[in-house]
């Protein structure tokens, strides 16, 4: 389990000091995929590296397991980051080592020897999917095969911890989608706890069970990725959930004032059940939809939806009752200009 | 002067420029890694005034003339080889003048790497020698075989100066004959071979540096 206790960092600058880290508190449970998200600036880098003090934090306390990191000497927190591995958004490979060379480092540092060292990198590079690569060098390798290495490089040492920071954001859609996989297929596989740094939602999205939101160095909002989704509180976290200013708040101004438009929100119903086609099968009401913002998580919905209702008063109504009454979505009423 | 003259000249330049880069490397190259180590936000951080002080040292160093050092670090030459004249006595002014130069080129390799490959070592539990021999050397080497090549052909012309004190060489030969005798034919000899010498040493430094640098390996 990792624990932040009043975490800060403060960097004295030469025009004076800036406060990179406030008072963070998160507790990471073991076996958790934890997302720590934010914008550029927000401290999210400095929040990571302070996890494994290659930042000394200014103020607070690291538990891990039990152990405060800032009290361990030099020597023995060299021994603790082979628990606590990291991974880069520039991967950060030896370049003059083949990729076998490069999952032995962390194995020769240690001290393992060559043979055993060769023959637990060969493992690691079958597990990632790049047998293959052993005597390559990393600038053979694409973008995504190299974070495939840094990654099997990264559990070389057996870690509990595997830190990410911005391990996808150089990567293209789709490679990003398949780390993200591997990470996930880790994290079941040998249980280790993930840690997972971004600015993009949609990687949260993908394989955090938890978030927090970080802006400004302080933690904003932090819970279990469909609350945080569902129900949005602060200004930071409603930007990361819907940069384009508000899920389906469509400029209003192209509907007649007599259309009955309606916002429908969904928090948390049950993806199974088609709300428009249901409305259209049960109660014989044809609606249109003007736009929709839509998320999937787990098996169930969360975003809205802007329906332009019948025109007759009487069929409008019959049409948000329907909807009222299923459970998790709400509607109201955004007619008029 | 025959041909066996020229080749002994050869010789004798060519091993002092070996043998003084050699010492050089020694002294210069730690002494490089302690640049850049030793910064405030290296990986050994050393105190302020210290590496201002080593700093200072390798400046003073580089700024006397090679000509007036050589006369300077006569107690220190006769200290350790005997004598302060003939061929092997140019080798200690060499080293002197050279080592803190390799220091430099020697930093300026180290800084060419990128910051994220010592954090991800750093992050991996190395300590910092481990971090200096596995990572940063290694990971700069083409650029250290390119700045050794250019401190080797440094060398070579300022150990044709050392003719001076009695050194050998080509570049004695070059001043006894072609200068005090005004043999100009003895003299542009001597300057073609220490061109065709920097040339050789370039190509194969160059070649070297190239072969060994994985990142332009296709």
């Amino acid at each position: 389990m990792i624990e932040l206790k009043y975490l800060s960092k403060t960097f004295q600058m030469k025009d004076g000091a800036v406060k990179a880290l406030q008072n963070i508190n998160l507790t990471i449970p073991d076996g958790a995929i934890y997302g720590i998200i934010g914008m550029s600036g927000a401290g999210k880098s400095t929040l990571v590296r302070c996890i494994n003090l290659l930042e000394r934090p200014t103020g607070g306390s690291v538990v891990i397991d039990g152990v405060a990191m800032e009290t361990l000497s030099p020597a023995s927190l060299r021994k603790r980051r082979r628990e606590i591995t990291m991974i880069f958004q520039q991967f950060n490979l030896l370049m003059q080592r083949t990729c076998l060379k490069n999952v032995c480092f962390p194995m020769e540092l240690a001290g393992v020897k060559k043979a055993e060292a060769e023959k637990r990198a060969m493992e690691l590079l079958e597990m990632v999917g790049l047998p293959d690569k052993a005597n390559a060098y990393p600038a053979q390798l694409s973008g995504g095969q190299k974070q495939r290495i840094a990654i099997a490089r990264a559990l070389a040492t057996n870690p509990k911890v595997l830190l990410c920071d911005e391990a996808t954001s150089a990567l293209d859609p789709n490679t990003t989608h398949s780390i993200l996989t591997l990470i996930k297929d880790i994290n079941r596989k040998l249980g280790i706890t993930v840690v997972v740094i971004t600015h993009q939602m949609s990687v949260v999205e993908e394989i955090c069970d938890s978030v927090a939101i970080l802006d400004g160095g302080v933690v904003v909002e932090q819970g279990s990725v469909q609350e945080i989704f569902a129900n949005p509180k602060t200004a930071a976290a409603k930007r990361l959930v819907a940069p384009n200013g508000g899920s389906a708040a469509r400029d209003l101004s192209c509907f007649a004032p007599d259309d009955h438009v309606v916002r429908v929100t969904f928090n948390g119903s049950s993806t199974a059940k088609p709300l428009v086609a249901s409305l259209a099968a049960e109660k014989g009401i044809l609606v249109s939809v003007l736009s929709a913002d839509t998320r999937d998580l787990s098996g169930q919905c969360y975003g809205s939806m802007l329906l332009k209702l019948p025109a007759e008063l009487a069929v409008a109504q019959q049409a948000m009752e329907y909807m009222r009454s299923q459970s998790g979505v709400t509607v109201e009423e955004v007619t008029g200009i | 002067m025959n041909i066996a003259d020229y080749g002994f000249a050869i010789w004798e330049t060519f091993y002092v420029t070996m043998l003084s880069t050699a010492f050089a490397l020694v002294l210069g190259l730690p002494l490089g890694v302690l640049l850049v180590a030793g910064d405030k936000d290296g990986i050994l951080p050393l105190p302020g005034w210290l590496m201002h002080l080593i700093n200072i040292v390798i400046n003073i160093l580089r700024s006397v003339p090679f000509l007036i050092l050589m006369i300077c670090v006569f107690p220190l030459t006769r200290a350790i080889v005997g004598t302060t004249v003939g061929t092997k006595a140019t080798i200690v002014p060499l080293v002197v003048a050279a080592f803190p130069f390799v220091a430099r080129l020697v930093e300026t390799s180290l800084r060419e790497l990128d910051e994220g490959v010592v954090e991800a070592a750093q992050s991996m539990g190395a300590t910092p020698f481990q971090i200096i021999t596995k990572v940063m050397i290694p990971e700069c080497l083409p650029g250290l075989i390119s700045s050794m090549t250019t401190a080797l052909t440094t060398i070579l012309g300022y150990s044709a100066m050392s003719g001076v004190i009695g050194g050998g060489g080509l570049g004695k030969i070059a001043l006894s004959y072609g200068y005090y005798r005004y043999q100009t034919n003895i003299m542009i000899v001597c300057v073609v071979l220490l061109v065709l010498m920097v040339q050789a040493f370039q190509s194969v430094g160059t070649l070297w540096a190239t072969k060994s640098d994985k990142r332009l390996r296709k």
